[in-house]
């Protein structure tokens, strides 16, 4: 079968309200069965139906006025019943496509379609839900579209894969970090207390039980948003599947990485690991996801060694500098506790910078993706001579900062760079990966 | 710019103080209408020196923007990285026949704004900037 036809108007699979009030549906069944089951008042139990039946109501309304096509080089979507929008996308600026399954979605064969934009606020087209065969077919049609107007899909093309992250490394990992340890502290705490005075522990633990359920909640988000995640380098991007209930298959389309950030926690060090993040612009994801999630960014890399790091570096940044220079030792008075993680290095098309007070991270930039630059001096910098400059790009936050340096050769690596920059971005796309 | 702000509303404040200070005739209303006088001058001299400390530059690929008296600033913004300029003129600022060029980029943190420009000069500013923009254009 073909591609999808040009110019005709589609709907979504007549599941989506089914899946989208899935997880209130639940909730509903949860609280009404008991009610249901001690034979409460009849009242009672038709309130509880008329709610089920106004949000199916809404869901169907929902799914009726919805419709998408694929129009030349953009994808349309009308929706909405009292406020009609109609979003148009070009697909030539889409940063990146998802394509999410959240647990019921699986049970059903359907997955969420999502088109990543760069602009600042909101841009982000998303179909919920289609079938899933449709929606890869889709995924890769767009693709394609957006890479220079091919109007046939590929064919499921070949792919390479990078790299797979184990489970038991990730497992370990999670309770390294800053959420796994605080679980761990919030059970040690009840378990102490349920051993030192058990008739304490039910009014503890009554307290408690919503911080406990919000730490596994999150604890649970990560290690689902990271399991089994694999990496693979296809032809029209860069692929990175994960999920054990919930699945993302994401693709970052090729030369969209604005900037990557390697991450080495404190309690990680001893092992070895770090977590390797990419930046793509624009500066919000989807709404839905919680709070953690909109700030971090995308692991490639959740837990791994630093060759691992640094063999899928090396596919994303090929040029990446080797040596850095560390800053001068006045630092130490101005910032003690990051002195020891402060450097930068410079190759003609890349530069990479290291900062950090506990967690050590490193920010490659490429120069073709510097949108501006600036020099920054505050008043006991200008004391000790010192200045940082910061790299601005487009994604969410990683930015490199050459921080703290001497200003007789920050502001000759100033100039330097910015000469450097105007030449990366007047030799567009040479780059041949992502 | 800046400093016509706040030498209008410290003279302003001292006006009424010292019609306070009249109307009560007592060394207390005298003294504050004196104490905000002297707040005045002092707002006056800070802002006075952060309004010189304020500077850009046309260069042939880049805007450069310099601003800040403590933390000092410098922006290189290059053409082919400007997304939109917009040019604002507040009411205060519009009494004066003055207006605020902005120019964005992809990146939020690049920020480069250049208050207190006249009418005229901001216009200018603007068209050359969205002309050189549009000729050197790089994508994201």
């Amino acid at each position: 079968m073909s591609g999808f036809e040009q110019g005709r108007w589609r709907r979504l699979h007549p599941l989506s309200p089914l899946v989208h009030a899935g997880r209130l549906l639940i909730a509903l069944a949860v609280v009404a069965a008991p009610s249901a089951a001690l034979g409460h008042g009849a009242w009672e139990s038709l309130g509880q139906l008329g709610t089920v039946v106004v949000l199916a109501l809404l869901g169907l309304v929902a799914w009726l006025v919805t419709r998408w096509r694929v129009d030349g080089d953009d994808l349309r979507i009308e929706t909405g019943l009292l406020r009609r929008s109609s979003l148009r996308f070009p697909l030539k600026q889409v940063q990146a496509i998802d394509i999410v399954r959240p647990g019921l979605a699986r049970l059903f064969g359907l997955a969420e379609l999502r088109l990543r934009m760069a602009g600042s606020t909101g841009g982000h087209a998303r179909l919920a839900y289609l079938p899933a065969r449709e929606a890869d077919r889709l995924r890769r049609q767009l693709l394609a579209l957006g890479q220079g107007g091919v109007e046939e899909p590929a064919e499921p093309d070949e792919e390479r894969v990078l790299l797979t992250v184990p489970t038991s490394r990730l497992v370990a990992a999670i309770f390294l970090s800053r959420v796994g340890l605080l679980a761990a502290a919030m059970l040690g705490g009840l378990v102490t207390i349920a051993v030192v005075s058990p008739s304490a522990t039910r009014g503890v633990s009554g307290g408690s039980i919503v911080y406990a359920l919000a730490a596994v909640t999150g604890l649970w988000r990560r290690f689902n948003g990271a399991y089994r995640l694999t990496v693979a380098e296809a032809p029209d991007g860069l692929r990175l599947r994960s999920g054990l209930v919930a699945t993302t298959a994401e693709t970052i389309r090729p030369g969209r990485v604005q900037a990557i950030r390697m991450v080495e926690p404190l309690l990680w060090r001893p092992f070895g690991w770090c977590r390797l993040e990419v930046d793509v612009a624009g500066r919000q994801r989807a709404e839905h996801e919680g709070g953690p999630e909109r700030r971090q960014l995308r692991a490639v890399l959740p837990v791994g060694g630093r060759d691992l790091a640094q063999a899928l570096l090396e596919r994303i940044v090929p040029d990446a500098p080797g040596e850095r220079r560390p800053p001068p030792r006045l630092v130490l008075l101005k910032s003690p506790l990051r002195y020891h993680h402060l450097s930068w290095g410079r190759t003609d098309s890349c530069v990479v910078t290291t900062s950090g007070r506990v967690a050590r991270t490193t920010d490659w930039v490429p120069l073709a993706k510097v949108q501006s630059l600036r020099r920054v001096q505050g008043p006991i910098q200008r004391r000790l001579h010192l200045v940082t400059i910061h790299l601005d790009t487009a994604g969410r936050n990683v930015h490199a900062a050459l921080r703290d340096r001497h200003v007789a050769e920050a502001d000759p690596a100033l100039g330097r760079l910015v000469e450097l920059a105007r030449a990366a971005r007047a030799a567009p796309s040479s780059r041949p990966t992502v | 710019m800046r400093r016509v702000e706040v030498g209008f509303a410290a003279a302003a404040v001292a006006g009424v103080a010292g019609g306070l200070a009249a109307w009560g005739s007592g060394w207390w209303g005298a003294g504050v209408a004196g104490s905000v006088l002297l707040g005045g001058l002092a707002a006056e001299w800070f802002v006075r020196r952060r309004v010189r400390a304020w500077a850009y530059c046309e260069r042939a690929d880049d805007l450069l923007v310099r601003r800040g008296v403590l933390f000092s600033r410098l922006s290189v913004i290059p053409y082919g990285r400007m997304q939109f300029v917009d040019v604002r003129a507040g009411p205060v600022e519009r009494a004066f026949g003055l207006a605020t060029v902005r120019m964005h980029t992809a990146a939020a943190a690049s920020d480069a704004r250049i208050p207190g420009l006249s009418g005229k000069e901001a216009a200018r500013l603007r068209d050359r900037l969205a002309e050189l923009g549009e000729a050197m254009a790089a994508g994201v």
